[in-house]
């Protein structure tokens, strides 16, 4: 596994006497097996798990995908009912937007952004514990609607007043708005947590200029999270009080305006659509550099075209509304800005062609995944374009086009992106490589699966064939682009398979041969690779110091006057070698986990009977107190000076920091005094 | 009590350079804000989001249908919530009072205004609650029309953020009371009073929302 357990913390040996009055709870220490997990709060670990879950909410998504596919194979196909298919395509689609493709790019940042800034955890290490089992326990409360009646069915963007009681009696709705709450405040709260890391704890020489771009693409990502997310957190608190509480909100017969609904909903869902894409575009900014053996073309382009699609992002949302009867000038208006924040994203494209040109291309797994984000999103970023006018959009609105248009930019786009990411990382975070042939077949598979899909929506969609309709008739030419479609999602689950085989024969075969793990597998350019793989518990020991962009590559290389590369140092010269004694890390903590599973109870109660909100909420609560009551031997618990508590006099580990700082054994002394007397 | 308040420097004088520390020691992070309070600035920020989509929804729905009651009727008592109002209001005063006693070390001032600041928010929730009764009173329920659900949830959100920050106010005390809030630790106190600002200056823009925008402007 990527964390060596056994690992000593400086915890062990050199912590304080718990002087805490109230110090009742002790916290856990490190342990390996699933306890390891369940209480760690290492940004590593919360990746890997993100990364884990969302696998699995991706297996679920894509079966439920596949269930709509096999009812669309022939006309008048029976398989699902009009009403199970309702649910199948919004579980679908809330799936995959809210608990797959947000959390792996959560999964990213949380593993890398720590690393590749030069940070030994994020700025608040139980705060992102409690985002990813917030994100976790919402997933499974929302998908637990299957047993209890249903899944929700009125569409992933749940559209006012279709989405009332009166419209869908079941509880499904409920579970969908209860659910999305509660992961809501999974990605507000890792919103903050990953800002701050950013903002506040790069190493030194690490300016924001000199980030790895996937970094900068997280920044901007987890502001559209900060400001995107209350947005609909207060679309589905309405939404919940007209469904549970008889509120007014969307009820027409009050005179309720249903375009408050969607104007709230798409407030937060255009930018919703970015934050979902930038993770991806972050991730091959890094990758293709590597495989170029070139800079990043415009890095400050690059970035400056990822802030702008960051600020641009909030002033389109009414292009999804075009046919709503939102009045000539809004539809001028955001037709325009439509129109304009191609621009950006236009140049990204150019940059990552731009970079390409001229370098030593290697065309391996990852950089084949990168070439098909760049290309089949630029398809997916066409007919988006195509969209901005007005009249051809009324023409595709609720079309398979629309449908075709959003998987070429979050299937093409966002995911292909994070799969080039998976094979790229895979050696860093678990130490082992995922094999080349496979993935190749994996790629091929993938992007054939994937065009065979959704290309021919684009055909259906121009005939007319409606998204959200269950069955269709013979008879108007959609029989033979469905099946295609149908051939090709089953081609695209067949790539899916590969790639989890692919990940247990590479373990396999790593294992029984003893394989040790290169260290820089890729000859790679961004700070992360600095240390050896699997990245060690405390990450970097010492912290390096960065002096420009891609410093690590310009560890190994250095350029000549006539612009050519010269190797000055080997791989086994640059990567770090320590064993991370004199690291204090952060201590693991039960409160995380418990304090996010009394939400889910929360809205069980708040669906079934108010009693159990009482349950949940004393757990939270509880959790919460708890959690702020811990022994403070946690960067996050404290402030001022006090959490200098780890600089023991008598814990050789201080030894290393007396050297660099001669006031910290002043410190230790004056730490022990205050304890004395406020404790 | 009898604190310690020797000054602490920390590290060499670059900051951050060679240092083998992760840890937020408040004045080492990149920008020199600590951590804490930028991740408070920052849920701030967000917060702010949450209060325009609530606004928002508001001033679509401040006129209820013809007949149903509203404020066209003199349902709002304007003298009594604007003193509830200078009630929240003069608690952001008792807050800095108690920072600033903090920061001089005067913990005895620090808990007297610190108990003030959760006093006049307790009395600006009371006040809230006995408004709502009298609202149900008169006949309007929370079902009764878009403009009472709007009402409701817009101030009852608001109430929720005060609650929650007379929670964090008396946690606080507690605290100082047990001696763990001492001099150094000011900006926990700091932190706690920059989320107490924040639901006040929210009150405001409420309060003139609601109640000080002139009825019968058609929605």
């Amino acid at each position: 596994m990527a964390v060596d357990d056994t690992a000593p913390l400086a915890l062990s040996a050199g912590e304080l006497p718990r002087t805490d009055a109230l110090g009742v709870f002790t916290r856990p220490r490190p342990k390996a097996g699933w306890r390891g997990w369940v209480t760690t709060v290492d940004h590593k670990k919360v990746g890997i798990m993100y990364g884990a879950a969302a696998l699995v909410f991706f297996l679920v998504g894509g079966f439920e995908a596949l269930l709509i596919r096999a009812q669309l194979w022939a006309p008048r196909q029976t398989l699902l009912s009009a009403d199970q298919y309702n649910q199948v395509y919004t579980m679908h689609g809330t799936t995959m937007v809210f608990l797959v493709v947000m959390p792996i790019g959560a999964a990213f940042a949380n593993y890398l952004m720590p690393l590749q800034i030069g940070a030994r955890d994020v700025a608040f290490p139980r705060i992102n514990a409690f985002s990813f089992w917030a994100f976790l326990f919402g997933g499974l409360f929302l998908n637990t609607s299957w047993i209890f009646g249903g899944g929700a069915d009125g569409g992933w963007f749940m559209y006012a007043p279709n989405s009332g009681v009166i419209y869908s009696a079941s509880h499904g709705i409920d579970f969908w708005n209860l659910g999305l709450i509660i992961t809501g405040i999974a990605s507000l709260t890792g919103a903050v947590n990953l800002i701050t890391t950013v903002i506040n704890m790069r190493a030194p020489g690490m300016t924001l200029m000199k980030m790895p771009i996937f970094t900068w693409m997280t920044l901007v990502t987890q502001f559209l999270l900060l400001f995107a997310i209350p947005v609909i957190t207060a679309a589905q608190f309405l939404l919940m009080f007209d469904r549970l509480f008889d509120a007014n909100f969307f009820n027409v017969q009050q005179g309720a305006n249903p375009l408050l609904w969607q104007h709230l909903f798409w407030v937060f869902g255009h930018p919703e659509v970015y934050l979902m894409i930038l993770p991806a575009f972050g991730i091959v900014s890094d990758l293709l550099p590597v495989y170029s053996r070139k800079p990043i073309f415009g890095y400050t382009f690059i970035v400056f075209s990822g802030i702008a699609i960051g600020f641009m992002g909030w002033g389109v949302w009414a292009h999804h509304m075009f046919v709503s009867g939102i009045g000539p000038i809004s539809v001028t208006v955001f037709s325009l800005t439509t129109m304009f924040i191609a621009v950006p994203t236009g140049v990204k494209i150019l940059n990552w062609t731009a970079t390409m040109v001229g370098g030593k291309l290697k065309f391996d797994t990852p950089m084949l995944f990168s070439i098909g984000l760049i290309t089949m999103f630029t398809i997916g970023g066409l007919s988006g374009v195509s969209h901005s006018v007005a009249p051809s959009d009324t023409q595709q609105t609720d079309t398979y086009y629309i449908v075709a248009h959003f998987h070429y930019v979050l299937f093409g786009g966002a995911f292909l992106g994070f799969m080039g990411g998976f094979y790229f990382w895979w050696p860093k975070a678990f130490g082992y490589m995922l094999n080349e042939k496979v993935g190749k077949l994996n790629f091929w598979l993938m992007l054939i699966g994937f065009n065979l899909t959704f290309g021919p929506m684009h055909i259906l969609g121009l005939q007319g064939m409606s998204r959200r309709i269950y069955t269709y008739d013979e008879g108007f030419g959609f029989t033979f682009w469905n099946k295609l479609a149908t051939i090709g999602a089953f081609t695209l689950a067949t790539s899916v398979a590969i790639f989890l085989f692919n990940i247990f024969y590479s373990y396999k075969k790593a294992k029984s041969a003893n394989l040790a793990c290169p260290d820089d597998p890729w000859d790679a350019r961004t700070l992360e690779w600095i240390s050896p793989n699997p990245t060690p518990e405390w990450n970097f020991d010492p912290i390096p110091v960065v002096t420009r962009v891609d410093d690590f590559w310009y560890r190994k290389y250095e350029e000549t006057s006539d612009h050519r590369l010269v190797r000055i140092a080997a791989t086994d010269e640059v990567i770090q070698r320590s064993d991370g004694k004199n690291v204090h890390l952060p201590s693991p903590s039960y409160w995380p986990i418990v304090t996010a599973f009394g939400l889910p109870i929360i809205a069980y109660g708040l669906i079934f009977t108010l009693w159990l909100c009482l349950i949940g909420g004393i757990i939270t609560v509880a959790g919460i107190y708890g959690w702020a009551l811990e022994p403070p031997d946690d960067p996050d618990a404290g402030h001022a000076h006090d959490d200098d508590h780890h600089l023991d006099p008598s814990d050789d580990h201080s030894a290393a920091e007396l050297t660099e700082g001669d006031s910290a054994g002043i410190d230790a002394d004056v730490v022990a005094k205050e304890m004395e007397s406020v404790g | 009590m009898a604190s310690v308040t020797v000054p602490v420097e920390h590290g060499s004088g670059e900051p951050g350079l060679g240092d083998l520390s992760t840890i937020d020691h408040g004045h080492e992070t990149n920008t020199g804000i600590s951590n804490t309070k930028l991740a408070m600035w920052l849920f701030l920020g967000s917060e702010c989001l949450l209060f325009g989509g609530l606004i928002t929804t508001y001033l679509i729905y401040k006129t209820p249908l013809p007949g149903q009651l509203g404020p066209q009727d003199g349902l709002f008592d304007i003298p009594f919530t604007s003193v509830s109002s200078f009630v929240l209001l003069m608690s952001s005063l008792t807050m800095v009072l108690s920072h600033s006693a903090l920061e001089k070390g005067d913990y005895y001032r620090c808990r007297v205004w610190l108990g003030a600041t959760a006093l006049l928010g307790s009395l600006f929730i009371s006040g809230q609650i006995y408004e709502f009764t009298a609202f149900v009173r008169e006949g309007l329920g929370f079902t009764s029309s878009r403009f009472s659900s709007a009402f409701y949830v817009l101030t009852g959100f608001h109430g929720v953020h005060v609650t929650v920050g007379i929670i964090m106010l008396i946690s606080t005390l507690l605290l100082s009371v047990r001696g763990k809030l001492p001099k150094e630790k000011a900006e926990t106190l700091e932190i706690v009073g920059l989320y107490w600002h924040f639901v006040d200056v929210v009150w405001v823009i409420i309060f003139v929302v609601i109640y000080l925008i002139p009825e019968g402007v058609p929605a």
